[in-house]
């Protein structure tokens, strides 16, 4: 039997739904975390008919095979990591979402050389958005964010501050919130992720 | 800031890579008929030339994959990328700028 266990956001002890951080006035960078992401981190041969076939039934959408970018739906987003690995996001609150997906993934797979590893409780998920966002994560990070060559559709693995984060660029700079990122760290790294971009974008709070 | 050109992500800065020492170190096929000084040789000795030198990366941050890169150690130019296992690009290995 599966014992349950206290299932809570790596960011609970910061009470950032108490503190809302969404409406501040004048603000060009709005904060927010994701709460417990369902993920499932898939490996596979993408020149495998049948497994590009099989994922594509199992998630609803087909594994993007370019490079950085990714494929999504409403209720799902599948990154791409590397030639043969992605990430399939889910921001589901359903404790069993995550089990679910692999589930659904595993039986699809089952006669193809692939791995299906469920990783959503070592990630959490900072959202962060505005016109001057991009601003934020430049100050910590190499990739170029520039609306030339970084939209939304693509992600990237890269570090911030120091800490490896898969950032995924959901909302594109004409949006009306201005461009938006999910950024995905390891969940012991997140407090730290959480205050560092805080403290970036303290100089676009506004008053 | 170098900027090198993983194969599977494309420019990326180099704090995402980790250096892993020369390329194409092939272990001895049968390591108790060396002599000492031939593995202290394979274990320790490294070319270091003022010129090209094919070298291992890891996309350490970014996909996690390896692959070879050759570079001129005095610029700092990368003059070809290439997957783990193949062969080395045609190159001049004795340039010096």
């Amino acid at each position: 039997m599966v014992e349950s266990y206290l299932r809570q956001s790596a960011l609970a002890h910061l009470g950032l739904e108490a503190r809302d951080q969404s409406g501040q006035e004048g603000a060009q960078v709005r904060l927010q975390e994701k709460v417990l992401p369902a993920a499932v981190n898939l490996r596979g041969d993408p020149s495998d008919e049948g497994f590009l076939a099989a994922t594509h039934q199992a998630l609803g959408v087909a594994l993007p095979l370019e490079p950085n970018r990714v494929e999504s739906s409403e209720r799902i987003a599948v990154l791409w990591l590397g030639p043969n690995e992605w990430l399939a996001v889910s921001h589901d609150d359903e404790p069993t979402a995550e089990s679910r997906l692999a589930e659904r993934l595993r039986e699809a797979l089952a006669d193809s050389h692939a791995a299906v590893t469920e990783v959503g409780e070592s990630l959490a998920c900072i959202h962060i958005a505005g016109p001057r966002a991009a601003d934020v994560i430049a100050k910590g990070c190499p990739l170029d964010l520039h609306p030339g060559a970084f939209t939304a559709g693509h992600c990237a693995q890269s570090h911030i501050a120091k800490t490896a984060v898969t950032l995924h660029q959901v909302d594109d700079a004409g949006a009306a919130a201005g461009p938006g990122y999910d950024l995905y760290t390891r969940r012991s790294f997140s407090d730290y992720l959480w205050r560092w971009l805080s403290d970036a974008a303290r100089e676009y709070l506004g008053a | 800031m170098l900027l090198i050109p993983c194969p599977y992500c494309g420019l990326r800065s180099e704090t995402e890579f980790s250096n892993g020492g020369e390329a194409h170190i092939v272990r001895p096929e049968n390591p108790e008929a060396l002599s000492d000084a031939e593995w202290a040789e394979f274990v320790f000795l490294r070319d270091n030339p003022k010129g090209v030198l094919l070298e291992r990366w890891n996309h350490a941050q970014g996909c996690r994959r390896w692959f070879n890169v050759a570079r001129d150690t005095v610029t700092y130019e990368i003059l070809a990328v290439y997957p783990m296992g193949a062969a080395p690009p045609a190159l001049d290995r004795r340039r010096v700028v």
